[in-house]
């Protein structure tokens, strides 16, 4: 009763107009307004009708559609696929014990991994490379991310041990793909086999996951008050943001491997990995050192004040507050270093654009559609980028709402 | 008060660059006592309290606390710091931590208390400072007159010997001033040996045991507040004083 008298009494805020209203007065506020959106509004109409035309019915997409297989995993022997099955369903495993844990933008991008392979798994076309067991495996990966989510969501797994799982399934995706010499079972595969999709994320969540924390190590770094270790921080940055990525990776799969004996030399993919990894943590360093600048003297000593020493002030007051300043920045290094892993087609490695350009050069009647083989890529390449970007808006938000900073 | 003193500051000089800004400060202080540092700005007497648990070092002179020497040994200043709570102007509470996070931080991972326990003392001093129920909030959502008593409730939850305030109230709204200094007044009276900077003259002559007035790096005179107020014999004194007692 009470409760009802007070809602009547609040002022209420003037509602957002309504459709009609809205286009009224965004679309046709004045006379030149109105001729613009009248002339515009059909040109658009009819472009989207053309592009909508040509994708389904002047493009010709066979250079695509037939090599689903080669786009994802690159020359990966055919007999062994299941080694990348297996670390794929793993991925999806934890992806849905996350999930069920935490819920929050860990279902978003669950529920839109699940829906996609589901929808391969479906999909009523003729494919030799979509087979039975093929759709099989896509509906049994989405069972395991589910019997994840269960995992999650129902017993009382330690988040600890959850969070051990995302750093143990990579490495041991590895070393799965990677093989064993002297195994029968599971031989060796080289890196020079790997490609597409797969190469492609190795290299960026290598670079992201390891460039990290090397960036936050040289941000400190040139912060230090010893100038060994900031001399060595500063050249080490500078020297990586003043040269070109196209270099570092000739840099690194070149001129490495010639002052290194041949026994220990190191697998290129491993390389081009390197040379990303520093080139992103040179950026990041600085975006991580302008984040640790912003952090209010007065927060340093209140943790001071309280007995806390310098680890501990780092650790639990400087950078958080530094990483969440800069955590669009970050995001945004971390889309390009996503793209820029294309140039490593240049050292002869062959990612997922790598791909889409043999497959051009590999006949000349694929020549003929190599814009719908671009188009494909693109397309890709943009779901990602717009994926991340959409994932750091979403941490970005849930951040602001707890601290209204 | 036969007892040793709990801190003992003789001949504290302290530079910043050229600048002279302490110029032999003594002070002893004895356990249970508040004390009240006034003076124009720049006299030194932030400068001062933030020497006492080493956010400023000091060049010149002996500092130590409840026995404790303050040194260049950061074992010794990290000790000083979990004996000394301090309350600063601009509250500088932890943003990106919640109200009950800021007071259980250090009590968790300095002091090494479990989780529960350190909860339970921070509801038990948000109780005292009259905000429980905005445990769960973030400083950002609170008004100024609540973050600095979460900023006491934190510093309390170290159960500290000495509670520092640099002009605790000087950044609040007027309407906000009293909550605080109700809150500082309850701390008074319950026995805790006080440092506070502050021109609140109603809070001194309620709780002081003692003033002290500063310029320019000194300490100009010393008394209680009856003898402060009523009798000032520094003419420096008298005019500050005129000059702050007008509104």
């Amino acid at each position: 009763m009470a409760i009802k008298e007070m809602e009547q009494d609040i002022v209420r805020p003037p509602q957002p107009p309504g459709l009609v209203k809205w286009i009224k007065e965004n679309l046709f506020s004045s006379v030149f307004n109105s001729i613009l959106t009248v002339l515009l509004f059909p040109t658009i109409l009819y472009l989207l009708y053309l592009v909508i035309i040509w994708v389904l019915f002047g493009a010709n997409w066979k250079a695509v559609s037939q090599f689903p297989l080669l786009f994802a995993i690159g020359q990966y022997p055919r007999d062994q696929i299941w080694r990348v099955g297996f670390v794929f369903s793993g991925f999806m495993f934890m992806l849905g014990i996350s999930w069920g844990r935490w819920s929050g933008l860990l279902r978003s991008i669950a529920l839109a991994a699940g829906s996609f392979l589901l929808l391969i798994a479906v999909l009523p076309v003729q494919n030799p490379q979509l087979d039975m067991t093929m759709r099989i495996y896509l509906g049994s990966t989405i069972l395991i991310t589910l019997v994840g989510y269960l995992i999650g969501n129902k017993t009382r797994l330690k988040n600890a041990f959850i969070i051990a799982g995302w750093f143990v399934i990579p490495i041991v995706g590895v070393v799965l793909l990677a093989g064993f010499e002297n195994s029968e079972r599971i031989p060796v595969v080289h890196t020079t086999l790997w490609g597409g999709l797969l190469v492609t994320f190795l290299l960026a969540a290598g670079g992201i996951v390891l460039s990290f924390p090397l960036g936050v190590a040289l941000a400190f770094g040139r912060r230090s008050s010893l100038p060994v270790v900031s001399g060595f921080s500063t050249v080490f940055i500078e020297g990586i943001r003043g040269v070109p990525l196209v270099t570092l990776l000739f840099m690194f799969s070149i001129i490495l491997a010639l002052f290194l004996p041949v026994e220990s030399r190191i697998d290129r993919l491993v390389r081009a990995l390197m040379a990303v990894t520093v080139f992103s943590a040179a950026y990041s360093a600085e975006n991580i050192r302008g984040g640790l600048q912003a952090v209010p003297l007065g927060q340093i000593e209140a943790a001071k004040a309280l007995g806390m020493g310098n680890f501990k002030t780092t650790v639990f007051i400087v950078l958080p507050q530094a990483l969440r300043a800069v955590l669009p920045a970050i995001a945004g290094q971390f889309i390009a270093l996503f793209k820029d892993t294309t140039l490593v087609v240049i050292i002869g490695i062959n990612d997922f654009l790598g791909i889409g350009r043999s497959i051009i050069n590999s006949d000349p009647e694929f020549v003929q559609m190599r814009t719908e083989v671009y188009i494909f890529m693109a397309v890709v390449y943009w779901i990602f980028s717009y994926m991340m970007s959409l994932a750091s808006r979403r941490i970005e938000s849930t951040m602001g709402i707890e601290s209204n900073l | 008060m036969s007892e040793e003193p709990i801190i003992h500051c003789s001949g504290v000089h302290k530079w910043f660059d050229e600048f002279h800004a302490l110029r032999g400060i003594d002070m002893d202080v004895y356990e249970g006592e508040v004390i009240v540092i006034f003076g124009p700005s720049g006299s030194g007497k932030s400068t001062f309290i933030r020497t006492i648990n080493r956010l400023e070092e000091h060049q010149q002179g002996d500092i130590s606390v409840d026995g404790i020497e303050l040194s260049h040994d950061v074992r010794n200043i990290e000790l000083i710091r979990m004996e000394t709570g301090m309350v600063f102007q601009q509250f500088n509470l932890f943003p990106h931590l919640s109200v009950i996070q800021n007071i259980t931080l250090a009590p968790i991972w300095v002091r090494n208390w479990p989780k529960e326990k350190a909860e339970d003392k921070a509801m038990e001093l948000l109780t005292l400072v009259g905000i429980p129920e905005q445990a769960l909030k973030f400083p950002g959502n609170l008004s100024g007159g609540q973050q600095q008593r979460v900023a006491i409730a934190r510093a309390l939850a170290m159960e500290p010997k000495i509670m520092l305030f640099d002009e605790p109230t000087s950044a609040l709204d007027p309407e906000m001033i009293k909550e605080v200094l109700d809150a500082m007044i309850d701390l008074a009276k319950s026995g805790m040996t006080m440092i506070v900077v502050t021109h609140e003259m109603g809070f001194a002559r309620e709780v002081a045991d003692r003033m002290y007035f500063f310029d320019e790096g000194l300490i100009v005179e010393t008394g209680t507040p009856d003898e402060i107020y009523n009798n000032p014999q520094e003419d420096r004194t008298k005019l500050f004083l005129s000059q702050i007692l007008q509104h």
